[in-house]
Formats: structure tokens, C-alpha cells, sequence
């Protein structure tokens, strides 16, 4: 088996993997079943970067999306308990009037890759790098060189997407027992405890 | 393989999730799923044509793209779990309350 035919094979396995996950995630009826296809789907589509020699995003996209995002995901619609949905409440929705527009979109695509721009994209055969070539080194480069401004910009968003994520999920309970310490340190003797003259009298328990 | 195939690849992805979240009527949730397929078919044509054309500069975009999405995802998915808080539902219908 030559080595084109092989990564024929293997791009037309995965694809048809990628596509048909990616259809199971949008009409699976359990939100745990659709996030798990999309996991799936992830793994396929890292298949599909790898063969085209973008190693440290296929990994970057398993690392990242596999496993921070997805389980995030995972994390979520197992908390939030959300009802299946009835097979009635699927029919009266907008499925005919989607299915057509997406396929007229798909025909519109192809037709555009097909036909219209066939003389402008390229069609050359992928450009092999030579054995010791490094892609993680190359993107390095460029993104610590030319693209060192928006590196630190995302950094910046990714804090920014910290802080709000918990901004907006904490909430204070109701019989909370945390102590606040300005009203501890505001506080006045006078309001604290009040003195109270009254006329001594004999314990109980204590001897005359 | 050529450009090609990964561009049919990618814009059969992208169809997919613009018609799940068309037809999707049940919960938010598929819809951020179909929004994060959808960045997937973007990511994938950036990278096809950063390699076709042998530009690298494709390659750190999509490396930006990942990051604001996972930012978009956390951020979306912590919205989510307030509104379910509030409203106990998180069906498309249900969340109507600007509408008048």
C-alpha cells in the first residue's frame, strides 16, 4: 500500500467520523450523549489536523478542548439536570425549514469549491517537511516574535474570562456564617452591650 | 488530498451546526455546542489553507481563536448556570421574558 493511499484512507475514515458525529451531536436527544459526540467529533477533527502536519494544534485542540472545555460542559449539564425533551416537542419545531436552508447552504458551498473558485484556490499537493522539522518550533517563532502583543492580550482575556466566570456563578447563601471584618472593626462598645444599674442580689447557689 | 477535501470537510461541519441550531428547540446548551462545532470548521479551514499555502501565520490564529473560544465557553457556560438558577429551565421557549 502506497504511503498516499494510506493517508487517503485515513483522512476518508476520519472525515466520515468527524461528519457524522458532528450530525449525531446536533440531533441526539440527551444533552450528555450530544456533549459526548462532540468529544468525538474533537478527536476525529485532531486526526484531520495531524495529517495535514499541524501537530501542536491537534494537540493543543485535545489538551484544551477534550479536556478543559468539554469536561467543563460534561460538568454543567450534569448540574443543571435538564429534562429530556419529548419526541412531539422536536416535530413542531422549524426542522423542515433548517434542513432546507442548511442543504441549500451545503449545495451553495460545494458549488463555490466545485466550480466558481477552482481557478483561484490552490491545488497543489501539501508541501512535505523534511524529517527533522519541528511545527511547534515554527508556530513558537512566530507567535513569541511577530505576535508577542495579542499573546499577552489573550492572556489578559483568559483573565478576564476567570474573573467573570466567577463573578457571575457566586452567590451568597442564606444562612451563611462568614464573619465581615469592617462591620467587626466599625463596631461601638456603646452599641455592643448596655449597662444596666440594678440593686445586687444573693446567688443561689453561693453561701450568705 | 488536496485543499479541497478539507474545505468539503469543513463546510459539511459548519452546515451541521447552522442547522442544529436552527432546529435545536430544546436547551441553550446544544445551541453553545453548535457554536463551538462551528469555530471547529473555522479552525479547520484556517489551518488547511495555512498549510497549503505554507504561511504559518494561519496556524497562530487559530491558536487565538482557541483561546477566546475556551474564554467564550466558561464564560457562557457560567451565564447558563445563573439563568438556570433564576428561571429552573433552560429551554429555548421558556426563555422569553424580553420579548414583550
Amino acid at each position: 500500500m502506497s504511503p498516499e493511499l494510506f493517508q487517503q484512507i485515513i483522512f476518508y475514515v476520519f472525515a466520515t467520523f468527524t461528519v457524522g458525529s458532528a450530525m449525531a451531536v446536533v440531533s441526539v436527544k440527551n444533552t450528555i450523549y450530544s456533549a459526548l459526540f462532540l468529544v468525538l467529533c474533537f478527536f476525529n477533527t485532531a486526526v484531520l489536523w495531524l495529517l495535514i502536519e499541524a501537530e501542536f494544534l491537534a494537540i493543543t485542540l485535545v489538551l484544551v478542548y477534550v479536556g478543559a472545555v468539554m469536561v467543563l460542559f460534561l460538568f454543567v449539564v450534569m448540574m443543571l439536570d435538564v429534562k429530556q425533551a419529548k419526541a412531539s416537542q422536536l416535530k413542531q419545531s422549524y426542522t423542515k425549514a433548517a434542513l432546507l436552508i442548511a442543504a441549500a447552504m451545503l449545495v451553495e458551498l460545494l458549488m463555490l469549491f466545485g466550480y466558481k473558485l477552482s481557478g483561484q484556490i490552490p491545488t497543489n499537493e501539501l508541501i512535505r517537511q523534511e524529517q527533522g522539522y519541528s511545527n511547534v518550533a515554527e508556530v513558537g517563532m512566530e507567535l513569541f516574535t511577530k505576535y508577542v502583543y495579542p499573546f499577552e492580550i489573550a492572556a489578559v482575556i483568559l483573565l478576564v474570562a476567570i474573573v467573570a466566570a466567577i463573578m457571575l456563578t457566586m452567590r451568597k447563601r442564606p444562612g451563611n456564617k462568614q464573619m465581615d471584618a469592617s462591620k467587626q472593626i466599625n463596631i461601638n462598645p456603646s452599641e455592643r452591650i448596655r449597662v444596666v444599674s440594678m440593686k445586687a442580689e444573693k446567688g443561689q447557689g453561693e453561701d450568705s | 488530498m488536496s485543499l479541497q477535501h478539507y474545505l468539503i470537510v469543513s463546510s459539511m461541519l459548519f452546515v451541521i451546526s447552522m442547522a442544529g441550531i436552527f432546529v435545536n428547540r430544546r436547551n441553550v446548551l446544544v445551541v453553545l455546542m453548535s457554536i463551538e462545532l462551528m469555530l471547529l470548521a473555522v479552525n479547520t479551514n484556517l489551518i488547511a489553507f495555512s498549510k497549503y499555502l505554507d504561511d504559518v501565520q494561519g496556524q497562530v490564529f487559530v491558536f487565538f481563536i482557541l483561546t477566546v473560544a475556551a474564554a467564550e465557553a466558561a464564560i457562557g457556560l457560567a451565564i447558563l448556570v445563573v439563568l438556570f438558577r433564576n428561571k429552573k429551565t433552560l429551554e429555548v421557549k421558556e426563555i422569553n421574558e424580553l420579548e414583550g
